[in-house]
């Protein structure tokens, strides 16, 4: 196959019917391909727009383009290894993903977690979630021309990443948390690392806000911008920042709490206009407000066991194998075999980033998962573009794009 | 080349003409902005601020395949994207070369399954494997100077 024969489009018209309106079959409006290969569409998101001059007048979104199979792959997995599938899902919030399918697998088996754990926990899914949204504020920011917001978000980023590689020894796909607690306990270093982070951060979010917030160009750029209402973006299944800033107070951490977030101490910040600009000060103001949980976290670090004594599903220490002959049953039993669940079905849901990420559980007893799905934000979010993008100029595109923060890899799985 | 003018005015410098090809080759090569999934976002940290790829003349990352010479293929690829990655590397113009970041674009990593293509090898010719899931900006960069170091190796004979 030549490259000419590729490039040329021999679709049939007809199939468009239906897609677009009947203006772009006369060739009245025009239909334009945007990605999958485009700097703003973070990642491989493919949209068909039809244009009447530079107005968007449809766009619809083409996905899959990142699918990988990951829900299958559980199922052919035991329930302890999928946690290593589930950081590569959002790779931007991994560790949001592994407490998700975490707390399903402990609501399923019915197991407890130590209050040390739980509180680390939060600890790091709050710093995933600085994270998360300090790429997705420089990245947003370079796709409507703020270069040197992309490398400052990334310089701090850098903080962050040190402290998951001290845990877990990896950078970005930790798989730290496992059912009943974490792999192992924090080391030493950790508490001043996540005190010096304390230190350093707020300075630099009034940094970014005092490049962004008040310019003029950025204000033009996304001040109402990719409207949505109230109603409409709660029709529409949008959850996280997308829907707070429509004004809608709904955060999971708040509402639902889970490992408990309830004794933490933080605000939900809300928006009024329900465009792009509300969206970006929401994260910017969640970004503190994590540093809140942070902060509290790291104060009230309670101690005692880091993972569960529940042998029937948390392996033991390596130190007790060399002389209980117990220990090695149960040892050998889990790394063999895996724990079984009783036959069931869980739903849990957490507030990634983007969102309510929900994870169900099918259990039929055996030590693999009969059926896992994510119902992952960026997905719904995605059903929600268009609705968004309608009437603006193509130019704003990327930024609505970008406001709603979608993972590709959260969306497709 | 190492040549440094010490006598004043020193109009004229000899070199091979293969490694002024090379030099020149090596030094400004432009990758092109394309990410597929996570190993991406380690790829956009070595492009920033703690690792800043413009030591080695890759700042500049085009998005048009058309401007770049280096494709890093970051991210796994999936029988979807497999074709219009295709398309992309026959799109760029030669003198070209692939890098292959992390696990998954290399061999498939730890999806073995009906979505993703077994190593990105199977579409595109690779140069340069780097392991890991993601790769560490470190780990991209030794990369990255390994495909310098092979360039520099590269004879007219061959270029014919
Ligand atoms: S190698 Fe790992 S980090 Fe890279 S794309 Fe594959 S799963 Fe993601």
């Amino acid at each position: 196959m030549s490259v000419q024969e590729e490039t040329v489009w021999q679709g049939d018209v007809e199939k468009l019917r239906g897609l677009v309106s009947d203006r772009a079959l006369s060739g009245e409006t025009m239909v334009l391909n945007m990605g999958p290969q485009h700097p703003s569409t973070h990642g491989v998101l493919r949209l068909l727009l039809e244009l009447d001059g530079e107005d968007i007048v449809n766009c619809i979104p083409d996905i899959g383009f990142l699918h990988t199979g990951i829900e299958k792959n559980m199922e052919a997995k035991r329930y302890e290894q999928s946690i290593t599938m589930t950081d590569r899902m959002d790779y931007l919030n991994p560790l949001g993903n592994n407490l998700a399918y975490c707390l399903a697998m402990e609501k399923l088996i019915e197991l407890d977690v130590p209050p040390r754990a739980q509180v680390i926990r939060v600890l790091l899914a709050e710093l995933t979630r600085i994270n998360s949204h300090l790429v997705w504020l420089g990245t947003h920011a370079l796709d409507i021309g703020a270069m040197s917001v992309f490398l400052y978000c990334f310089r701090e980023r850098e903080k962050i990443l040190d402290i998951f590689e001290m845990v877990s020894g990896q950078r970005m796909m930790s798989t730290y948390f496992r059912p009943g607690g974490l792999w192992r306990d924090v080391p030493e270093e950790f508490e001043p690392a996540v005190r010096d982070f304390i230190d350093y951060f707020p300075a630099k979010v009034d940094d970014y806000e005092k490049l962004l917030s008040n310019n003029p160009i950025w204000l033009d750029r996304t001040q109402g911008i990719g409207f949505i209402s109230a109603e409409d973006a709660i029709a529409l299944g949008c959850t996280g920042p997308t829907l707070r800033g429509s004004g809608v107070n709904w955060d999971i951490r708040k509402a639902l709490p889970y490992s408990g977030y309830e004794q933490f101490d933080f605000e939900v910040p809300l928006g009024v206009h329900g465009d792009v600009y509300d969206r970006y000060i929401i994260r910017i103001e969640e970004m503190r407000q994590s540093l809140r949980i942070v902060e509290q976290a790291i104060d009230n670090l309670p101690g005692g066991l880091f993972r569960s004594n529940n042998r029937k599903y948390v392996p033991p220490p390596r130190a007790e194998l060399g002389h209980s002959m117990e220990a090695v049953i149960h040892h050998f039993k889990l790394w063999t075999e895996g724990f079984r669940p009783p036959k069931g079905e869980v739903y849990v849901r957490v507030e990634s980033p983007r969102g309510e990420l929900g994870c169900f559980l099918a259990s039929d007893g055996s030590p693999r998962p009969w059926r896992v799905r994510f119902r992952t934000p960026s997905f719904v979010h995605l059903s929600a573009l268009p609705h968004m993008a309608k009437g603006h100029l193509i130019a704003d595109l990327v930024g609505i794009i970008g406001s709603v923060d979608i993972v590709l890899g959260d969306c497709d799985r | 080349m190492g040549v440094t003018p010490k006598l004043g005015e020193l109009g004229v410098v000899t070199t091979r003409l293969e490694d002024a090809v090379n030099w020149a080759r090596t030094r400004a090569m432009w990758p092109m902005l394309f990410g597929l999934a996570c190993c991406a976002i380690e790829m956009m940290s070595t492009q920033a601020s703690n690792y800043d790829m413009s030591r080695f003349g890759m700042e500049l990352m085009r998005p048009s395949p058309r401007q770049s010479d280096l494709m890093i293929v970051a991210g796994r690829v999936t029988r979807k994207m497999a074709p219009v990655l295709r398309q992309l590397y026959d799109q760029m113009p030669e003198p070209k070369w692939v890098l292959s970041m992390g696990d998954c674009a290399s061999c498939g990593g730890v999806f073995n399954n009906y979505a993703i293509v077994q190593g990105v090898d199977e579409i595109v010719p690779v140069d340069v494997y780097v392991a890991g899931c993601p790769p560490r900006p470190e780990q991209l960069i030794h990369g990255i100077i390994t495909l310098h170091e092979r360039i520099k190796q590269e004879r007219i004979a061959d270029w014919a």
